[in-house]
Parts: structure tokens; C-alpha cells; sequence
């Protein structure tokens, strides 16, 4: 429990960092918000008034407290595009983003683990080599791609996919009652298997393509990892000491190569976060990754804003419980530090 | 009376991508029962490829082109994968160097041995725990309670080798194979472990095969010694009769390389000229090239055995 409090600290230097860095980035990006903010008939006194209001004329470490201010009663502005608080847009939108997110890293963990340790126990036959095309393959395409191309499939040839608009089919199912704004889970929570089952068929072809692209380095992490740990002296002990080769390959191979593993996993979340905003364009999904193009496209200052801290925030927290599960597989990490 | 563990003959080539390479070629070797028996020789020499094939655990590359290894009867070059299981680590258990590594380094001790116990014997619960235990206190671990708790990495290295031993022998095996069982640790800590295998083997009757290239330490602790060059058993004779009259010209070298409490390193002589390599054509005496009691009888072939003394056989032609 100390070092979970520890750790948890030392997060904090990050989300200052964080904080930082999206403000000033605010402040570097070209164009006067002022300006943009007075509209198009605007003169220079108006202009003035406006940069007044905004309190863009003060100097930038002011301004600075002022955002942390604002962030700490929880006000990221208003939203260009929407009219609504950047806030609840954010909160609105999150969980379909997460949701995705969360069930397409699934699909690349379930696929990838079994394909790396597959390939590693055979390492050079035919299992390896059609593991590495497929991971290549998986790699090598740009994730829209690989999006449209699901959807070319799936949808229009085989008509086997539901609609690729978005998280429910709304003329066919209501969405759940509002809980956590995952629609399985609300629908599990409610009870309504209906529009679970519809959500799920929704959420196949835009996470299974979204975890293509976080297949590749999971699956070589897993074969790389498995290898070294097969071919490390405690295996040899293991095998001289007569242990079943299931439990080698578990208790002794298999956990010890996935420390690497969640390591990479911290990163391919990174990708999968990135990935997710050409997705959910694919595919109508109304996440923060859609909304965030749209912010950029009209130059949705807050907006933008809001959604680079809040992805920030994720990543950072991310981290936090990838080193806490580290901890958990790996009693050395615990006493380094 | 036959032996515990009998290697008839054996040959064995690994399959590189850089040529074959000839690692044992005709070595025989015998292991009764409550014997401790050394094999000594340089790095290189084949004797941990031969601890590997005496417990069925030869390299995918390798490949044994004739002779075979009886442990007990069972043939352990051709045995059924899970008979072999079976019979590792509860009729046959072996012990490595570098302790540390050998051990898983994240599971804990106790877990590690209750896994060997779980395979082979029908402790659970309680029962497996205090087996656990008293395994551990077997090899005089202070505190078993607590060190079965440990990760090997919270544990000295001397510590981790007694936790090896202790796993060796949780299911008292007929035979302990140990390869190098004290390199990489203090001379103090070296000798407990060595008293502990020696003292092992005579309570419970246990066989022991030393595998070292300390020829000093296998004279103190073996009743025989196997001295090894180049995938060859070259010399086998009962330990004091080795040290005392060795015939091969290379354990004598060998012996004039190791250092005892009367020499001081001026006396220490290196042995000149170095392993031949094993991937090239070979002479009949794979020692010719470095010896200087080399005649042209030596290349002819077969090498015999000529044996100089009852239980001392050496493979040269111009014994000393």
C-alpha cells in the first residue's frame, strides 16, 4: 500500500506538466483567439474589449493562474461548435471513446498473447511465419484503411456487420438509461440484452480495426518476451525437475514474460487513443476523437484544449496503473524503488 | 551388481548452422549406488552436454548418433516424454551454477519447491507445506518459515544454492546431478555447499555426479573421477589413485594446474595450447595436438582403453 500512495504522488508532477504544456500550446497555436472571438465585423476597439473580457491582455503568467483557476472548478470554456461547456461535452462523449478504446486493446491482448506465445514455442515453423504475416499485415496498414476496408466487407459485400453509424442503430434501439455512458455496460445494468447485443454488433468492426493496428507490437513483445524467459536457466530448472510443460509454459514462462508485455501495453494504448480519432470518423462513432476534428477544423480553441488535457490526463493515469500492475506481477519492482 | 546410471558408448553431435559439432564421441561412464563421481575438464569439454543427455534434456540440436544412457533400467534417450517427466526431479534431480538465475525470480521459494512436490509426490494443503519446510531445513536454511516466503532475489547466493539443493532433493532422488554447483560463490560458502552434497549422499544413499573443472574439488569430494577433453573421457580411476599416479598426459597437466596449500601460483603451470575445435576433422586422440608424448601410433584408430590399475583405466596410447 506505501508504494500504491507513492506512486500515486508522483503523478502530480505529470498533470502540472500536463497543464503546462496544453496551456502554453493554447497560447502558440497561430491566430489571434481574440479576433477570431470578436467575428468577422469586429474593429480594433471591439477587438480590444474582447481581449479584455478574455483576459488575454495580461501577461502570461496570470493568465496561466487564471486557467489552473478555471480547470480547478472544473470550467474548460465553451465550446465554438456545440455551445455547450467544453466540459460536458467532454463528459458526454468520453465514455463511447473509451468504450472502443477499451474493447479493441481487448481484442488485440486476447488475439496477440496466444499468437506470441504460439509463435514462441515454435519458433521458426509455419506458426511463426504466418503469426509475422499476419502481425505485419495488421502493421503495415493505415488504420482507416483497414477501417474502410471492414466496412467495404463486412457491411456492404456480406452484409453480415450492422450499419457503421455510430454506437446503436437509434430507429431500432433507444440507448440505455445514463449511467456510465458505456452503452454495454448500461445495457447490461438495465437489463436490457436487446440493445447489448446491438451495441456489441455495433462495436465489432470499429474496434476489431482499431486493434489491428495494436496486434503488431503486442504479438512480437509476447513472442520476443516468451523466447527469452524458454530460454532462461529457470525453465531449464523447471524442465529438470520434471514440472508438466502446460505448467512451464504458464506458471513459470508465461508470467514472467508479461512484464514486458504491459509495458508495451502502456504504449499501444497511446496508439490505440491516436488511432481512435480517424475510427470514429469511419465509423459515425460519437466519441471525443470525432469531436475533437471537429474542433480543429473549426478552430474550436477550448475545445481543442479540453481534449488534449483530458487525453493527457488519461495517459497519464494509464501509466499509473500499468507501474501498478507491473508491481503486482513483478515482486522486484516493488523493493527498486 | 549393475549400475544406477550407466552412459554406454555415447555420441552426440549438435547440428549448427556453422557445421556440426562433435561434443561427445564413444564416452561410457558408470554412477553406482551412494557413489559420488567427478567429471573434471575444461570449459567445453562436454561435461554438462553429457549431465543434459543423463537426464533426457539434450538441446533440440542435438543429436545422438549411437550408444545410450540406462538410469535404473530406463532408457532415457528413448523413454516417453512424460515418463521422462516422471522420473526428472523425483528419481533424478540436478542442480546448476549460477543459483540465482536458475531459480525463478518471481516466485517465491517455498512456491517453487512446493511445485516439484506437487508434481511428484501427493502432499496438498498443510501437509505439501511442511514438506516444504522441512525441505528447506534440510539444507540447514535458517528460519525455513520465513525464507520459503522469499523471492531469490532478497537471498544471498549461497542461500540460493541450499534453495536448489533443497528442491533437488525435496523427493530424494536415487542420483543428484550437480554442474558446477559451487561456481560463482565464496570458497566458504563453496565448501558448506559441497559438505551439504557430500553429506547427503551418504545418509540417504544417494548417487552423485560431479560435474566441475576444479579438479581440486573433485579430489576432495569424489570416490571417482572422470577426466573429460574435447567430448572424450580420457583417464576414470578411483580418486586417490588418479591424484596419486595419473597416466593421461593431460590430467597430469591438469593437475599440475591446479593449485594446492603447498604451491604458490610460480609453481602452477598453464596448459599450452588450447581445445581443438570440435566442428573441424578430428584425430583418433583429440589431446595429440597439445601433447608432447605424441607418436605417430597415436592417430591410428581405434583409441583403446588401457587400463593400468583395477579401476583405472586411461585412453592413451603412451600412458604415463
Amino acid at each position: 500500500m506505501h508504494f500504491f500512495w507513492k506512486r500515486l504522488l508522483g503523478t502530480i508532477p505529470s498533470l502540472i506538466g500536463v497543464v503546462l504544456v496544453t496551456f502554453l500550446l493554447s497560447h502558440a497555436l497561430p491566430g489571434d483567439p481574440a479576433a477570431y472571438f470578436a467575428g468577422p465585423a469586429a474593429n480594433a476597439t471591439s477587438i480590444a474589449e474582447v481581449r479584455a473580457k478574455l483576459g488575454l491582455d495580461r501577461s502570461l503568467p496570470v493568465q496561466f493562474l487564471h486557467y489552473a483557476d478555471d480547470l480547478r472548478q472544473g470550467n474548460l470554456g465553451n465550446s465554438l461548435t456545440t455551445g455547450q461547456p467544453v466540459l460536458s461535452d467532454l463528459i458526454e462523449r468520453l465514455p463511447a471513446s473509451i468504450e472502443l478504446t477499451f474493447f479493441a486493446l481487448a481484442f488485440a491482448v486476447v488475439a496477440a498473447l496466444p499468437l506470441g506465445v504460439w509463435a514462441a514455442t515454435r519458433p521458426d515453423s509455419i506458426v511463426d511465419h504466418s503469426c509475422r504475416a499476419l502481425v505485419s499485415i495488421g502493421a503495415a496498414f493505415p488504420t482507416f484503411f483497414i477501417g474502410l476496408l471492414f466496412v467495404y466487407l463486412f457491411y456492404f459485400l456480406f452484409d453480415i456487420a450492422p450499419q457503421p453509424l455510430g454506437r446503436l442503430n437509434e430507429i431500432l434501439y433507444t440507448a440505455p438509461p445514463r449511467i456510465t455512458g458505456a452503452y454495454t455496460i448500461d445495457s447490461i445494468l438495465a437489463g436490457e440484452w436487446g440493445v447489448l447485443r446491438a451495441s456489441l454488433a455495433q462495436l465489432i468492426l470499429p474496434s476489431v480495426s482499431l486493434g489491428m493496428f495494436a496486434l503488431a507490437p503486442i504479438a512480437r513483445i509476447t513472442r520476443a518476451a516468451m523466447l527469452q524467459a524458454l530460454g532462461s536457466d529457470f525453465i531449464r530448472t523447471a524442465r529438470a525437475s520434471g514440472l508438466p510443460t502446460r505448467k512451464i509454459l504458464i506458471n513459470y514462462a508465461f508470467r514472467n514474460a508479461l512484464l514486458p508485455v504491459t509495458n508495451v501495453l502502456g504504449m499501444v494504448f497511446s496508439f490505440l487513443l491516436g488511432g481512435s480519432v480517424l475510427i470514429e470518423q469511419v465509423y459515425g462513432w460519437q466519441g471525443v476523437g470525432a469531436y475533437a476534428v471537429t474542433a480543429v477544423i473549426s478552430s474550436d480553441y477550448a475545445a481543442v484544449q479540453g481534449f488534449v488535457l483530458t487525453m493527457a490526463f488519461l495517459y497519464v493515469m494509464l501509466n499509473l496503473v500499468i507501474d501498478l500492475l507491473a508491481t503486482a506481477i513483478d515482486p522486484r519492482v516493488r523493493f527498486e524503488s | 551388481m549393475s549400475a544406477l546410471l550407466a552412459i554406454e558408448e555415447l555420441s552426440l553431435v549438435f547440428r549448427t548452422r556453422h557445421g556440426t559439432v562433435r561434443a561427445l564421441e564413444d564416452v561410457s561412464l558408470t554412477v553406482d549406488r551412494g557413489e559420488i563421481v567427478g567429471v573434471v575438464g575444461e570449459s567445453g569439454s562436454g561435461k554438462s552436454v553429457m549431465a543434459y543427455a543423463a537426464l533426457g534434456l539434450q538441446d533440440a540440436a542435438a543429436q545422438v548418433l549411437g550408444g545410450r544412457i540406462l538410469f535404473g533400467g530406463l532408457d532415457m534417450l528413448n523413454a516417453a516424454p512424460d515418463v521422462l517427466a516422471a522420473t526428472r526431479g523425483r528419481e533424478v534431480a540436478m542442480i546448476f551454477q549460477s543459483p540465482r538465475t536458475a531459480l525463478n525470480p518471481i516466485r517465491k521459494v517455498g512456491q517453487q519447491i512446493a511445485d516439484v512436490l506437487l508434481e511428484h509426490t501427493t502432499f496438498r494443503g498443510a501437509a505439501l507445506r511442511a514438506q516444504v519446510i522441512e525441505a528447506l531445513s534440510r539444507v540447514r536454511i535458517p528460519d525455513p518459515e520465513r525464507r520459503a516466503e522469499a523471492y531469490p532475489f532478497e537471498l544471498s547466493g549461497g542461500m540460493c544454492q541450499r534453495v536448489m539443493i533443497a528442491m533437488a532433493l525435496a523427493c530424494s532422488p536415487a542420483l543428484l546431478i550437480a554442474d558446477e554447483p559451487t561456481t560463482g560463490l565464496d570458497v566458504t560458502t563453496q565448501a558448506v555447499i559441497m559438505d551439504l552434497v557430500r553429506e547427503m549422499s551418504r545418509t540417504s544413499r544417494m548417487s552423485t555426479l560431479l560435474i566441475t573443472h576444479d579438479l581440486g574439488l573433485a579430489g576432495e569430494y569424489c570416490d571417482r573421477i572422470a577426466v573429460m577433453h574435447a567430448g572424450h573421457i580420457v583417464e576414470i580411476a578411483p580418486t586417490v589413485e588418479l591424484l596419486a599416479r595419473p597416466a593421461h598426459p593431460y590430467t597430469r597437466q591438469l593437475l599440475a594446474s591446479t593449485p594446492t596449500p603447498r604451491t604458490t601460483i610460480a609453481d602452477l603451470v598453464s596448459i599450452p595450447g588450447q581445445l581443438p575445435d570440435l566442428r573441424q576433422e578430428l584425430p583418433a586422440c583429440r589431446f595429440s595436438a597439445r601433447c608432447e608424448r605424441h607418436i605417430p601410433l597415436c592417430d591410428e584408430r581405434p583409441l583403446p582403453w588401457t587400463v593400468v590399475a583395477p579401476g583405472h583405466a586411461v585412453r592413451c596410447r603412451v600412458p604415463l
